[in-house]
């Protein structure tokens, strides 16, 4: 399926260009608004902040071409869809370039790679650059043989004329050869000459990863290398009392207890050795809360409680004044984790001065300020490297447990440090997903139509990142410690608490209100999909109810309400392949639906779900799942599909199981036991994803798009088997029983 | 105390106390990647290696346990150049996102699979059930098993087919 080219050049100008596609970003709309500066044209994607072609690739005399991006691995497919990207252009075989990923002494700053935007801005700004790449070599090679370029091909890493002769690419860059400034514009493959992008390249990192390579951070053993463990108990920003080491410095293998203010981490020999020394240290410790903990069950209210200021994030009309039947529900979420699968580990040493991190950061040069800061350390003389960890999903541990490698490195000076973290500070020390409240009114008109929408959500900020050493646990328990951060009510375009409070759907009468809440008892940072998994749920959810009193088609009643053609097509790309049907299913299953653009901005997503109840336990299990995605141009339709099926089954997991536990002391959710997941008795029988392929438009990042949908559809079809709403997440048995009477 | 170990067919002897869990010894003394540290406590089957041909949580296992016993790890199953059939069935099918996990699956699978070269749906789903995965990546590593069965009774000739049939 295509779009129609219409969108395209609406979205950006597009020109007829010699030989290719004449891309002119200058036409797009924000830079429009930075016209005032002339100073810099706009570049595409993150060449707009590193725009010298070679701070992205190079091209050594033997020939050998090495890429660039300060985005990271993190499980996602980004190696091998960056490198699909640059290779089409280049006329590469992506085989034979080199990537280098997230390295603040190597590549350039991206920032974090987070909010499903490395396609976006990385596989835009390196699909620009090699574009001109080519074309400077196409350019050097028709002066060199004086030749008019328009006759010249590249093939094989080299440039060729029609009367047989070549000039390889080294051949052709001298030193400063690619130091040059990007255009704006650049003459891009037309997408049916296309020979990588569009196509299911294998992922150049799965070998490695089944074969037991080093791949991961923690598999780094560096000459001299010790293991540290941090003590750290489940009571946040605990203060700590005392503790006398002496018994634990004289285990075998111990080379240092060390405490700094709160911090407390002990350093050995072997890896064994390091652990039964933690639990050693962790019995002599005594530790005090600084406060109190909220009352878990009464979290809603809590945060209604606690708001501390209202932003507007949409209006239009007057939702009060609609006229119709009104529907009112309120939603809930709980906290939920990241729970990465390998815990968090962190590699440094200070040496000659000189501090180097290995981490799985999502963000090495935000990671290398926040850990410069915390050491008072000038950043220069701080390199931060990415290497892979599991999948994190966010904002993890990985930075703070950088940041105890850096602080205990910075101890012992010369000898490198790994430091792990076990698993009950992974659950009970990592950032969590924030708990949400959602309370919608709306109204239905008597023409079967939503008049009214009022839509009210109580949330924190869902992003602490390292924006300085007080978001990192370690800087904030050394002594002289930074306090924690306290970030303000921002409205944006990509949103945050408010992603994907402003449904799509044509409502001409409605206000969407962030119910800001400063207030953090237990920390939380970006999880996958910030806040649009809970809004999602709770708008699909409402949409549900409306068409139900509508007595509409839940399909049907999306349709009337979306104009957008891109979100029509999934929505019924995704009730065509499930069979979406009104016919009676049997005795305890029911059927789902849901939507989302994501962000209102990025991949428009559609799923069907059917679902079957135990009545006895009241287990819920997926059955199966067809969904529709639209990412814009697919680089690598399997690598879309594989991140899709992923997001949709630990959306499953979040939506079915998980809710972090606490008392008024700690957090008790502390493994898998007391925090469990999705396992394989309840994985569905089927889940299909289609993708639809918009070749020619920009690329709209994938990786968090399944989120929301998945759990409204999961709600819905609880809903449409059981004949009840459950408002609160997760839809746990207790719940599905108490709902169905049992 | 010295403990001697044989580990995907080779022998090793080892400088370690004897309650130290079979996992750190290989990762640490015989720097081998494959099996993972997830939870340390027996319950997401990281860590998971063949001891005597049976699924083992790796983590939870003193070494002492294991000495005298033949110990396999995913590097045990081949290399990137020469993947066995495990190995083969989950690169091609894609069967992995972080892959942190992966190993683990892959070793429970072989456990299952050298047992019973034909399981069906629910006894790979049973053999699975301590391994968790947290990237969703179930439905793959689900069909690269089944691939993965496939090419083994490929390999092993008419006899495991019939009993597929
Ligand atoms: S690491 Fe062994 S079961 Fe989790
Ligand atoms: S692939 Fe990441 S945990 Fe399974």
């Amino acid at each position: 399926m295509n779009a129609p080219l219409t969108g395209a050049l609406t979205r950006r100008g597009l020109l007829a260009g010699a030989g290719g596609l004449l891309v002119s970003f200058s036409l797009l709309p924000h830079a429009f608004a930075q016209s005032a500066a002339p100073a810099q044209p706009h570049l595409p994607g993150s060449l707009e902040t590193s725009r010298s072609l070679d701070a992205w690739i190079r091209i050594d005399p033997n020939g050998h071409i090495t890429i660039f991006t300060g985005k990271a691995e993190l499980g996602q497919g980004v190696r091998t869809a960056l490198l699909q990207v640059a290779a089409e252009e280049l006329d590469v075989p992506p085989g034979e370039l080199e990537i280098i990923t997230a390295d603040t002494a190597r590549t350039p700053n991206e920032g974090y790679t987070a909010g499903s935007q490395s396609a976006q801005y990385s596989g835009t700004a390196l699909r620009h650059a090699a574009a001109q790449v080519r074309q400077l070599l196409i350019g050097e090679a028709a002066r060199r043989l004086e030749l008019d370029p328009g006759v010249l091909k590249t093939e094989g890493k080299a440039v060729r004329a029609p009367d047989g002769r070549s000039l390889g690419y080294g051949e052709l860059v001298s030193d400063q050869f690619l130091r040059v400034e990007a255009k704006p514009v650049s003459i891009l493959k037309k997408p049916d000459s296309y020979r990588y992008i569009g196509h299911s390249l294998p992922r150049v990192d799965i070998p490695g990863k089944v074969t037991g390579g080093e791949v991961y951070v923690h598999d780094m053993r560096l000459e001299g290398m010790l293991h540290a463990r941090v003590v750290r108990p489940a009571i946040p920003r605990a203060r700590l009392l005392s503790v006398d080491s002496s018994s634990v410095e004289a285990m075998p293998g111990v080379v240092a207890v060390i405490r700094d203010g709160d911090f407390l981490a002990v350093v050995a020999q072997g890896e064994f050795q390091a652990v039964t020394a933690m639990h050693a240290l962790a019995g002599l410790a005594r530790w005090e809360r600084r406060y109190a903990l909220p009352d878990q069950a009464a979290l809603p209210a809590y945060l209604q409680k606690n708001e501390s200021t209202v932003g507007t994030v949409s209006a239009s009309g007057d939702p009060d004044k609609a006229a119709g039947k009104v529907f009112e529900a309120t939603y809930t979420r709980p906290y939920q984790l990241h729970g990465s699968i390998g815990p968090s580990c962190g590699v440094a040493v200070l040496k000659d001065g000189q501090l180097t991190v290995w981490s799985h950061t999502q963000g090495v040069y935000p990671d290398r300020a926040a850990i410069a800061e915390m050491l008072g350390m000038p950043p220069n003389k701080v390199r931060v490297i990415h290497r892979e960890g599991a999948g994190c999903y966010g904002h993890n541990g990985a930075d703070d447990a950088a940041a105890d490698a850096a602080l205990i490195a910075s101890k012992l000076p010369g000898r490198p440090i790994r430091l792990l973290w076990m698993r009950d500070q992974e659950h009970a020390g990592e950032p969590f997903g924030a708990p949400m409240l959602m309370k919608i009114r709306a109204t239905l008109g008597d023409d079967g139509r939503i008049a009214g929408w009022n839509y009210d959500l109580w949330s924190n900020d869902h992003n602490t990142r390292p924006g300085g050493a007080r978001s990192l646990l370690a800087a904030q328990a050394k002594e002289n410690p930074f306090p924690p951060p306290v970030p303000k009510l921002a409205i944006t375009p990509n949103g945050n608490g408010d992603r994907n409070a402003n449904p799509l759907y044509d409502l001409p009468n409605k206000r969407v209100l962030w119910h800001y809440v400063e207030d953090m008892p237990l920390r939380i940072s970006a999880l996958r999909g910030l806040g649009a998994y809970a809004n999602v749920v709770a708008i699909e959810s409402s949409i549900d109810e409306l068409a139900l009193m509508a007595n509409a088609d839940p399909v049907e009643f999306r349709l009337r309400h979306l104009s957008d053609p891109r979100a029509r097509d999934v929505v019924e790309l995704a009730a065509k392949r499930f069979g979406w049907s009104n016919e009676k299913l049997p005795p305890h299953r029911g059927r789902g639906f849901a939507f989302a653009k994501y962000k209102n901005l990025a991949a428009y997503l559609a799923i069907a779900a059917e679902v079957e109840i135990e009545r006895e336990t009241g287990r819920v299990r997926l059955v199966r799942a067809v969904s529709a995605i639209d990412t814009g141009e697919a680089i690598n339709p399997d690598g879309i599909i594989n991140q899709t099926e992923g997001g949709i089954l630990q959306a499953t997991s979040w939506t079915l199981y998980e809710a972090v536990t606490f008392d008024e002391n700690e957090v008790t959710s502390t493994d898998w036991s007391s925090y469990p997941i999705l396992r394989f008795s309840s994985v569905p029988d089927k889940v299909e994803v289609h993708v639809i392929n918009r070749p020619g438009l920009p690329f709209l990042g994938t990786a968090e798009a399944a989120q929301g949908p998945t759990g409204a559809a999961l709600a819905n079809a609880v809903r449409h088997a059981t004949g009840r709403r459950i408002y609160d997440l997760p839809l746990s048995r207790q719940r599905v029983k108490q709902a169905i009477g049992i | 105390m010295t403990i001697e170990l044989t580990i995907n067919g080779k022998s090793h002897k080892v400088e370690a106390d004897a309650a130290t869990p079979l996992l750190y010894v290989l990762r640490n003394d015989l720097a081998l990647n494959g099996a993972k540290f997830g939870c340390g406590l027996g319950q997401c089957g990281a860590c998971t290696v063949l001891v005597d041909g049976k699924a083992t949580l790796s983590c939870i296992t003193p070494i002492s346990l294991a000495e005298g016993r033949q110990v396999t790890t995913v590097e045990g199953l081949g290399t990137a150049e020469a993947p066995g059939p495990v190995q083969a069935a989950f690169i091609e099918l894609q069967a992995a996102q972080c892959g942190y996990c992966i190993p683990g699956m892959m070793m429970s699978a072989q456990g299952l699979l050298q047992s019973n070269p034909a399981p069906t749906e629910t006894e790979i789903r049973n053999a699975l059930q301590t391994n968790l995965c947290r990237c969703g990546t179930h439905m793959r590593i689900l069909a690269a098993i089944r691939r993965a069965s496939e090419l083994m009774q490929a390999s092993l000739g008419p006899v495991a087919n019939k009993r597929a049939g």
